[in-house]
């Protein structure tokens, strides 16, 4: 780092501290979705019964109060609740009370997004626990039938070694080409997805940066320009460029410690950039340089780009113009995606990462995302396989992203061979995204995550963003920690490529394990 | 350069209130009537829509379910006496294989004639039966990729339908012996003949109306007459045994006919060449247990140009105890075909089961020359795929006092929308010709190929 020239971040602001401390962050919404609901009929004597029995909290009479409070339903553990000994139905001396599933359940959700698992990843977003046992949401895995949702860890009886939480290191390294810039290494195996300003709102972006730099790990611009506002967080941003090469400058560039290069993303493989021109707001087309309110769709792919020479080239710009970057190769999951991968490492990239297809928050063609490229569960073997076949596995970061849903996926991810994640649907559900998918049209997100629209985006203050990624974040270390100290692991980099540590459920899995 | 194929479309509003996946219960009778309702707050207004709807009904029709399902009304009344729900109406749309989803799509294609986008991911299954166990390929860096949605490169989507002979033969005086005919088409998708069950009066009119504007062609019955005889270009009558005559000087102005699979399909052909020597001739087989045995028969028939395989309307092998899918037939007529160095000199054209513009490709892909379709233009028109279209029977859609213009207008935009989502996955490929899309699996991944080489490897043996 010596050796290389200083002078190439020429404008830095003083970089703000975050810290990483958990505070309750609770929903934004009145009426939090509940899993069950718990019905009060007339034959109710307000005795007071269930509130003293509930453990959970779910009835309430704010003192001096005849009549009880609308029943905190989300707090309601359902009927399992029987087994406890508390159970309000069973305690109740008039059997005033019923639960029942709630309807608006079903209604939540998908194959890929259970409503378990935003249930579940809502409460670690608003205490930085992961829930507890007895809501029994199944949040290791989605619903889809395939991939992730299939593997499982074979965790011993006992850890071969016992280690305490602390003795447990999450920590990553991005750089190991050992060329002289700078070794950043980053405490959690993840960062945060590129997700423009246009495509979110400023406070969505802000509060993903703020939660890097609590986090000391990154979050990145997406490809529609770099916000001022970001400047106080520079040490944690990368910078995007994508196709369309909008807000691309040679400042934005030597602003950071990280430059990526999207060739392609999980959403849309083999497509551009679609910015609809409902969202293309006076903000976004003044950080754009466009013509407010026209779509805006990138080209695909760089047409600067067809070979590996020419990638090369790309990359070799970047270096030059920001001495101290590491340079990150975005790109999806086609048949070859070991040979681009191993191309972009020969090219000079720092880190290979690759998105699949299922992934990606923005808007997109439905026949993209459901049919373009494999999804990241193949290609995480095959590219960290064939990079360690070449002899250059331990010289770049292999990156994987498109439906890493969950702490869970994280560990299986880099089992497979991946040394980290980028995530990023999962950091708008902890804003409290319900997975509508209408991120896209009119005045983009009603949740106000996904949107420059001023009334929506004003629906999310800043520090509580903020402190809602900082308590998931939390809430997933702690998660891969216990993941690692039932495997008996020091560290999450001795987890790279052991798939000899996980099972898939459609198969004999009998195959020897490794030495 | 040839001229580029474009369909004019224009918005066609549903004559029906929408059936939308989601729908709001609405307890009012705790409602504390605050002045900031959360109807009100709406971003899509869908409550004084709903309102609207209610006031301008005479009579009570269907509910209105076009809520988009953001649960922020829901999550922030005062009383929460809002509940949202599943549409009971919505899961009963299609069946297993045609499910609401894809009618959903299909009406909103059929309406915009735009391709459906959305944001936040995938949210289906990894994988799954027939055409959901493959994946499409994308070019990245190393191989050129064709930007062709938005107009910045030209992808074709021009396919030929008939004989192609592998060498030229020479007369006895060295002049090149006459070519078979060709027919071309904008488009890898051919018009199918309707289903007897959803045969409706104007129906025959719609579709051959929109054949002829989006320049394709429509397998017709026999004894349908075109009031334009120009449009005869745009028909392929299909000639059963029992079917009534064309007379010869209406099947000279067709480029196209089609006709059942017989013992006699030489002789018939030769029959119809005699009348009209430029027209292509296609057989229609059944796919049967003894369906790709005798579609590969027929290739090697000197006489046959066009073969036209049939799965049933879900895709799957007709009269089989476990009936193989559409796609790994296509495949196994592809494969054998080439084995017998032969594949192409035939066309193959393949139905049955496509229901999605990726069908269209991956179909294509597997080793189909082009596609044909029907249900996707009725769904386009507002059906339900109820399947009770008994006489008698009211359709829940409405479909005998549809609108002609209507009608010729939803399935243009459905056209429209197939064929962008066509060049949308063959840009992402860095394709740009369907005619070279046809069996390059190379430029697929095919599910259990996939497990295999990596699961498999891994994981031993799949139970």
């Amino acid at each position: 780092m010596n050796t290389l020239p200083q002078n190439t971040l020429k404008t830095r602001v003083p970089q703000e501290v975050v810290k990483r401390t958990v505070k309750t962050a609770p929903s934004r919404y009145r009426n939090e979705i509940a899993k069950y609901i718990v019905h009060r009929s007339l034959d109710c004597e307000r005795c007071g019964k269930c509130v003293e029995v509930c453990e959970f909290g779910v009835h309430d009479r704010k003192p001096g109060f005849k009549y009880f409070a609308e029943p905190h339903h989300h707090l309601c553990i359902g009927p399992s609740c029987e087994k406890t000994g508390h159970y309000c139905v069973a305690q109740c001396p008039k059997g005033a009370l019923q639960i029942k599933e709630n309807p608006m359940y079903r209604a939540l959700g998908d194959f890929r997004w259970t409503a378990d698992l935003i249930l579940a990843t809502w409460k670690m977003a608003e205490t930085g626990k992961v829930p507890a046992a007895a809501y029994d949401y199944n949040y290791e895995c989605g619903n889809s039938g395939g991939g992730f949702d299939k593997l499982r860890f074979k965790f011993p009886k006992t850890p071969p070694v016992k280690l305490t939480e602390d003795e447990i290191d999450t920590s990553i390294s991005l750089n190991k080409r050992k060329d002289g810039r700078p070794e950043i290494k980053i405490d959690v195996p993840w960062y945060g997805g590129g997700m423009s300003f246009g495509s979110v709102s400023n406070v969505t972006q802000l509060s993903k940066a703020r939660a890097a730099v609590a986090f000391n790990t990154f979050t990145c611009t997406g490809e529609g320009g770099y916000m001022e506002r970001m400047r106080p967080y520079d040490d944690h941003v990368i910078t995007q460029v994508a196709t369309g090469l909008f807000g691309v400058r040679e400042e934005t560039i030597q602003r950071v410690p990280i430059v990526e290069f999207k060739y392609a993303q999980g959403a849309k493989p083999g497509l551009g950039g679609h910015l609809l021109g409902d969202k293309n707001t006076p903000a976004v087309a003044r950080m754009r340089e466009t013509v407010l309110g026209i779509s805006l769709f990138s080209p695909f792919p760089f047409h600067s780009v067809y070979s590996i020479e020419d990638h090369m080239k790309h990359i070799d710009w970047i270096k030059h113009i920001n001495r101290r970057a590491l340079v990150s190769t975005k790109v999806s999951t086609p048949t070859d995606v070991d040979m681009v991968a191993v191309g972009s490492y020969s090219a000079g990239t720092h880190i290979v990462h690759i998105d699949g297809g299922y992934g990606g928050t923005g808007a997109a063609p439905d026949i993209a995302k459901k049919n373009i490229a494999m999804p990241i569960e193949y290609a995480i073997g095959k590219v960290h396989q064939f990079l360690a076949a070449e002899g250059v596995r331990d010289k770049v970061t292999l990156i994987a992203s498109g439906g890493i849903r969950s702490a869970h996926d994280v560990a299986k991810a880099i089992a497979l061979g991946a040394d980290g994640v980028v995530i990023g649907t999962v950091e708008l559900v902890a804003l409290g995204c319900v997975r509508c998918s209408l991120c896209a049209s009119g005045r983009g997100c009603p949740r106000g995550i996904a949107t420059t629209d001023l009334d929506l985006a004003g629906k999310m203050d800043l520090d509580w963003g903020t402190q809602r990624l900082i308590n998931l974040y939390t809430a997933w270390r702690k998660t891969l920690v216990g993941i690692l100290q039932r495997l008996g692991l020091r560290s999450v980099a001795e987890l790279r490529g052991r798939t000899d540590l996980l099972m898939h459920l459609d198969y004999t899995n009998d195959v020897p394990a490794k030495p | 350069m040839p001229e580029k194929y474009h369909i004019k479309t224009q918005p066609v509003p549903p004559r029906r209130p929408r059936i939308g996946k989601h729908g709001v219960v609405d307890w009012r009778e705790d409602c504390a009537r605050c002045h900031n309702c959360v109807k009100k707050a709406c971003v899509y207004d869908r409550y004084r829509q709903e309102a609207d709807y209610i006031n301008k009904l005479t009579e009570v029709e269907a509910l209105y379910f076009d809520c988009m399902g953001c649960f922020s009304c829901v999550q922030d009344c005062t009383k929460s006496i809002l509940c949202l729900s599943v549409n009971p109406e919505y899961e009963k749309l299609g069946n297993r294989y045609w499910k609401p989803d894809i009618i959903k799509t299909t009406w909103l294609q059929a309406e915009t004639a735009k391709i459906p986008v959305s944001g936040a991911g995938y949210r289906g299954p990894f994988s799954g039966h027939g055409f959901d166990s493959m994946w499409t390929d994308m070019s990245e860096i190393v191989r050129p990729t064709r930007d062709g949605i938005h107009g910045r490169e030209y992808i074709s989507s021009s396919v030929d339908i008939g004989r192609k002979p592998s060498y030229l033969s020479l007369n006895g005086n060295q002049s090149i012996a006459g070519l078979p005919p060709l027919v071309s088409l904008p488009l890898p998708l051919i018009i199918d003949l309707s289903s007897p069950a959803h045969t409706l009066p104007k129906l025959d009119v719609v579709i051959e109306q929109t054949a002829a504007g989006t320049g394709l062609i429509a397998i017709m019955d026999s004894s349908y007459r075109p009031a334009d005889e120009a449009h005869l270009e745009n028909i392929a009558f299909y000639l059963a045994p029992d079917s009534a005559p064309v007379p010869d000087a209406i099947l000279r102005k067709t480029r196209l006919v089609e006709i059942a699979d017989s013992p006699a399909v030489a002789e018939r052909i030769k029959e119809i060449k005699k009348i009209h020597p430029q027209i292509v001739v296609a057989i229609r087989v059944e796919l049967t247990t003894a369906g790709i045995g005798r579609a590969i028969e027929l290739a090697g028939m000197g006489e046959v140009e066009v073969i036209h395989v049939m799965a049933d309307a879900n895709g799957n092998e007709l009269t089989a105890q476990k009936p193989r899918f559409l796609k790994d037939m296509i495949r196994q007529i592809h494969t054998t075909l080439i084995e017998k160095g032969i594949r192409d000199e035939i066309t193959l054209m393949a139905g049955g089961g496509i229901a999605l513009p990726e069908h269209m490709a991956k179909a294509i892909i597997c080793g189909a020359d082009l596609i044909t379709i029907n249900l996707p233009l009725l769904i386009a028109l507002e059906c339900h795929l109820c399947e009770s279209c008994a006489p008698g029977t009211p359709c829940p859609a409405k479909l005998e006092k549809i609108d002609r213009a209507f009608a010729v207008g939803r399935m243009t935009n459905l056209i429209a929308a197939w064929h962008d989502q066509l060049i949308e996955l063959m840009g992402a490929m860095g394709m740009r010709e369907a005619r070279r899309l046809r069996g390059d699996v190379g430029r697929a991944m095919f599910f259990e190929n996939l497990e295999e080489e990596t699961f498999g490897k891994l994981f031993g043996v799949k139970k």
